[in-house]
């Protein structure tokens, strides 16, 4: 590649300033995290008296280990459901093309781009009628619809790439279509599950709409969802609102940064199949 | 006279429809789900459109009442409008600056720096919006660090409450998008370009061509895939915004900074008027397609 001298050090000169304004909201939050709880703090500066105390009161008054075991009940359902919903499907739809599969993936393709917020007024009275509203089934059902489209869609694009002779070759040897599926299939379907699983939970833990409109006790939402709670709950108090919502972004961030490879690369894929 | 052909025909016909019969057992469940909370509701959305309803009491059919009321009254109009302006912000300024980024930064060798430079570039988009919301509220307010900023460098005059002035809470919170969406598209594109034949570039190089005709020449054209997806993802985003605008300003001051998904959860929830925030829903659902479609459309035939 033929780069000349200036070009390389004005892109990394451009790089750096974007770099450092990407993080500094987030450094800016936790500047105002470590003033003191009862004051109004000014912009960016390292307190001298660094108060960490307020991530202890915003932890305490926050709930926020009932927060985190909410979120995490709504994740277990979903994520899993959904892979094995969406992998079946995608199975019947990329490798067995079964008679229709054309028309139902037609079918799923539609739900693609609708917004949820085109669902959300309807959701909540289907909802309020099967008697879940305000619980967290609520959000746990009406989510694994939502994420159904994009990720039969997924499943369906791995399935499509795996080559048919595999699937001959497992039945002359007699196995059952199950047994095929089991034992030849899932196998090699590891990693598109594995990168659909950590969008799922990526979407889900942060999702917001949903919980906010159909649980109304804060404490039974997503974190995500629960961030309003804080809202009103500190209105009185920047640094406890920004500790507190640094409380709940952390987890994220340190899953992120271990598995980040695999989110990157899920996150692109996500993009570019969606 | 029967051919033996016949019956073995009738029996793999019959193995094909078991086969189909086993097939759509695979679907079922996904089908459930999806038909069971995106395609029932969105029926049932398009029934309440046609009524006026609060939500317990008796309902009164009112046809396309509530529809002509999305494109008459001056503020759904006015949220649809800011959510178009709010496009400039989450597809324009991300895209262009994400092409640039990475043109620039792809003579960056492998190595600690570029991989640190795309986990923070990532740190946006794996972090809530709501949160984003809540940690550019505070960027904005009036002793934040905007101000703080403006204040160091003698331009203090134009410090303000960022979010509670009505000339510039739209472009405020646009540009939160902005900073979400910006990394994502840098990342994409950079793996994108990864994948151009880099003679290409050397080859108008050597013709003495400048990096911007390099930049129109070859990156753009060679990037026709992933700026429609990008394109794509991000008006969807832009057109549908809910948590930042949620977190930061509920759609105030006034009504500069109301957008569609705000005006259906208060009109839905608050008003109570089942039937316009439904309408609305079904008109926000159709516009994405309408600016969805056409790109798409626009991309595969420039594919070929």
């Amino acid at each position: 590649m033929i780069v000349n001298r200036t070009e390389a050090i004005l892109g990394r000169v451009i790089l750096i300033v974007v770099l450092i304004a990407t993080v500094i909201p987030l450094v800016n939050m936790l500047s105002a995290a470590l003033q003191p709880a009862d004051t109004n703090p000014t912009g960016l500066t390292f307190p001298t008296d660094p108060q960490w105390i307020n991530f202890v009161t915003a932890f305490e008054k926050g709930n926020v280990w009932r927060l985190m075991g909410s979120s995490l009940f709504i994740v277990v359902f979903v994520v899993p459901i959904s892979l094995v919903c969406a992998t079946l499907a995608g199975y019947a739809l990329g490798n067995l093309r079964i008679r229709g599969s054309r028309f139902l993936f037609i079918f799923f393709i539609l739900g693609l781009t609708i917004p949820f917020e085109a669902l959300i007024i309807p959701l909540y009275y289907e909802v309020q009628g099967l008697g879940i509203l305000n619980t967290q089934w609520a959000v746990i059902f009406p989510l694994i619809g939502l994420y159904m489209p994009f990720s039969v869609i997924w499943m369906r694009a791995h399935f499509v790439g795996v080559p048919q002779e595999l699937s001959e070759a497992a039945r002359v040897d007699g196995a059952s279509r199950w047994q095929e599926f089991r034992s030849i299939q899932l196998p090699l379907a590891r990693p598109a599950l594995s990168a659909l699983a950590i969008l799922l939970f990526l979407w889900t833990w942060n999702q917001f709409l949903l919980p906010v409109v159909l649980i109304s006790d804060p404490l039974n939402r997503t974190v995500a969802g629960a961030l309003t709670f804080f809202q009103g709950q500190y209105s009185s108090s920047i640094p406890l609102l920004n500790a507190g919502a640094l409380i709940i972004i952390v987890p994220t961030i340190l899953v992120f940064v271990i598995f980040q490879r695999q989110f990157i690369q899920a996150l692109l894929q996500g993009a570019v199949k969606g | 006279m029967t051919s033996p052909i016949a019956p073995r025909r009738a029996a793999a016909k019959a193995a094909a429809r078991r086969g189909t019969l086993s097939g759509w057992m695979f679907s079922v469940p996904a089908l459930i789900f999806y038909t069971g909370f995106v395609i029932y509701p969105l029926v049932l959305g398009i029934q309440y459109s046609f009524y006026r309803w609060n939500g317990v009491g008796p309902s009164e059919f009112v046809g396309l009442k509530n529809y002509i009321r999305v494109f008459t009254d001056p503020t759904l109009l006015g949220s649809i409008g800011n959510a178009f302006v709010l496009i400039a912000f989450f597809t324009l300024i991300p895209v262009s600056a994400g092409l640039v980024l990475a043109t620039l930064i792809r003579s960056m060798k492998p190595g600690p720096f570029s991989n640190l430079s795309q986990t923070i570039l990532f740190l946006p988009q794996i972090i809530p919006l709501a949160a984003a919301g809540i940690a550019w509220s505070w960027m904005y307010a009036q002793t934040g660090a905007i101000n703080q900023v403006l204040n160091a460098i003698g331009l203090g005059s134009l410090a303000r409450p960022w979010l509670g002035d009505f000339q510039t809470a739209l472009p405020a919170v646009g540009l939160i998008g902005s900073w979400v969406l910006t990394g994502l598209c840098t990342v994409l594109f950079l793996t994108g370009i990864g994948k151009i034949d880099q003679s290409l570039y050397e080859a108008v190089r050597l013709d003495g061509a400048s990096w911007w005709r390099e930049f129109i020449t070859i990156t753009i054209p060679g990037l026709r895939q992933e700026i429609a997806v990008l394109v794509t993802i991000t008006i969807i985003a832009a057109l549908s915004s809910f948590d930042i605008i949620y977190t930061t300003t509920l759609g105030g001051p006034g009504r500069s900074t109301l957008v569609p998904g705000i005006s259906i959860y208060r009109i839905g929830f608050t008003q109570s008027n089942v039937g316009l925030a439904s309408a609305f829903g079904i008109v926000l659902m159709i516009l994405v397609l309408a600016c969805v479609l056409p790109i798409q459309r626009l991309a595969r035939a420039s594919s070929k």
